[in-house]
Order: structure tokens, then sequence, then C-alpha cells
């Protein structure tokens, strides 16, 4: 059985866009936490856990909150969304963020709201916690962006029945550069036309790379 | 004392990022837990670090947290406490 890709989202160079349409564009921003807020306050979640997560899973939630506008994950079991996610920086930027609260010995106050986000997977469980996901889940770290990797791991986890849908994609974050894509991935059906909010792009590592090229 | 309270909300707020509440929007006598402003668990730790980093104080018994932590006039009171002895 083929997939496809039924909805994605992109971050990247101060542009938020969804299925390929511009979302939302802000070019004076000089902090990632100047060009997030303001787009977390106008999608008014109501969500103020949003606020205590480390920069990396806040671009990985508004990502994974504006593929999920496109899709009706009501209509999915739960227990069997997967999430497969990578970067090339793991949780690196957090990570130096705890080490500036132990560096100096005499001001030694490391901050527990900050070291339970030096793993890039505490990402994908804010992403679970929010959407109720509870199907298979991995982090995948690569030099680059590599969509053969992510491809082949979803693929098997089809291939093996771990899953009926999966999101996927790439969240990576280090100071100021940041970048998103994320693309929900379910079994090719043959009347997408009666969900109009989904696209149907054929599930492929070329697809991929053309989606992350055009980000 | 008010004046401590006030200023105890203000660290509060930031040290939590709580960022959609401002000073007023606290009540000094409510429970900062469950009901009140929400907090949860990885929150009761940062507010021992508050303590310790902005007031010198360490809670030895983790038993005192449930009262020291009841509210901000409970933290208040503590601290107060704390700096007369």
């Amino acid at each position: 059985m083929s997939q496809s890709i039924t909805a994605y989202s992109q971050i990247r160079s101060s542009c938020i866009k969804v299925n390929g349409s511009i979302e939302y564009c802000d070019e004076n921003f000089i902090t990632f936490a100047e060009f997030i807020k303001p787009f977390f306050k106008h999608l008014n979640l109501g969500y103020p856990k949003f606020y205590k997560m480390d920069p990396l899973s806040k671009l990985g939630f508004i990502a994974a909150e504006l593929v999920f506008r496109k899709i009706n994950i009501a209509l999915y079991d739960r227990n069997r969304v997967g999430i497969v996610l990578a970067n090339a920086s793991s949780s690196l930027d957090t990570d130096l963020a705890h080490q500036r609260t132990i560096d100096n010995r005499s001001q030694y106050f490391p901050s527990p709201s900050v070291f339970v986000y030096t793993l890039p997977n505490i990402m994908i469980g804010e992403i679970c916690i929010r959407h109720q996901l509870k199907g298979e889940n991995g982090f995948l770290i690569s030099e680059k962006f590599d969509s053969l990797l992510l491809f082949n791991y979803v693929n098997e986890l089809f291939q093996h029945h771990r899953v009926d849908a999966c999101l996927t994609g790439w969240v990576d974050l280090l100071q100021e550069r940041f970048e998103a894509l994320l693309l929900f991935v379910e079994p090719t059906t043959k009347a997408p036309a009666e969900e109009p909010l989904k696209v149907s792009i054929p599930f492929s590592a070329e697809a991929m790379d053309t989606l992350y090229k055009i980000t | 004392m008010e004046d401590l309270i006030e200023k105890l909300k203000k660290e509060v707020i930031e040290q939590l990022n709580l960022e959609d509440i401002s000073a007023e929007d606290i009540d000094a006598d409510s429970p900062l837990f469950g009901e009140g402003l929400g907090l949860d668990s990885i929150d009761a730790l940062e507010l021992i670090v508050l303590l310790e980093k902005n007031y010198g104080l360490k809670i030895e018994d983790p038993k005192d947290g449930k009262k020291i932590f009841h509210s901000i006039r409970t933290m208040a009171d503590y601290i107060t406490e704390y700096q007369r002895a």
C-alpha cells in the first residue's frame, strides 16, 4: 500500500507556510522568541504551557499545530498515529542555556525547567500531549536534512503495520537559526477530494526533498 | 509585608514564565498549585531555586515545601520569618 503526504507545514526564513500557502511572515524579528510569540498569540490556542517550553519545542509545537489544523485527528486511532522527527542540533540550544546556569560556581542555580528540555525528544512529548498521540515515536539526528533516513524509518512503520498515520519531518533550531518541515503521512485513499483541507502528494524521499528545498 | 508580596508575585511570574498573568491577577492567599495558578512539579522546583537564588533560603526538609509554597503569602511569611531570625 502506498502512502501520501496529506498536510504539511514549513517554518523558515521569517515565514510560516501550511500546505504551501503563506500563513504568516515577519521580516523584522531579531530573536526566535520575537518571531514565534506573536504568531502563537494569533493562533489563540489558550495553551499557557507553550510559554514554558524551550525554543525547539515551541518550533515543533507550532509546526505540528498547523498540520493538525488540516487533519481531523479525531477520525484517527491516536494510539496508532506515530511521530518521527529529526534534526542536526539535537537539543544543543537548550543544553547551552543549561550550561550558562552552571558555569559560575558562585552563582550555581541550574533551572529545573530548562534542564527538563535537554533532550530533543521532549519536543515529541509536547506534541503528543497536545494532540493525545500515543503511537510509535522516534527522534533521529543527522548532520543535514536526510529525507531517505526519515522515509525509510516511516515506511518501515507502515510496512510492519505499526502505525495508521505518522507525523514526520525536520525541526532544527540553534540560537536564531531555525527551520521546520512537518508532514502528515497516511495511506493513500481513493477519495481525497472529500477532505478539502488536505493535499495529496505521494510520500517519497524525493517529495520530501522537494518540499524541504522550497521551504 | 505587602511590598514583599508584590515583589514575590513579579518574581514568580518571571521565574515560571507565566506570560499571560500579571501581578494583579494573583491573589496572595490563593493556592499556587492545583487550583489557583495551576502550577506543576517542575514549577515547585523552580520556586525552591527562586527562594535560594533571591533570598538565600534553602529548604532542608521537603515536607516543609507544601506549607511554604501554599500561596504567595505563605512564601512571604517564610521569608520574613527567616530574615528576622
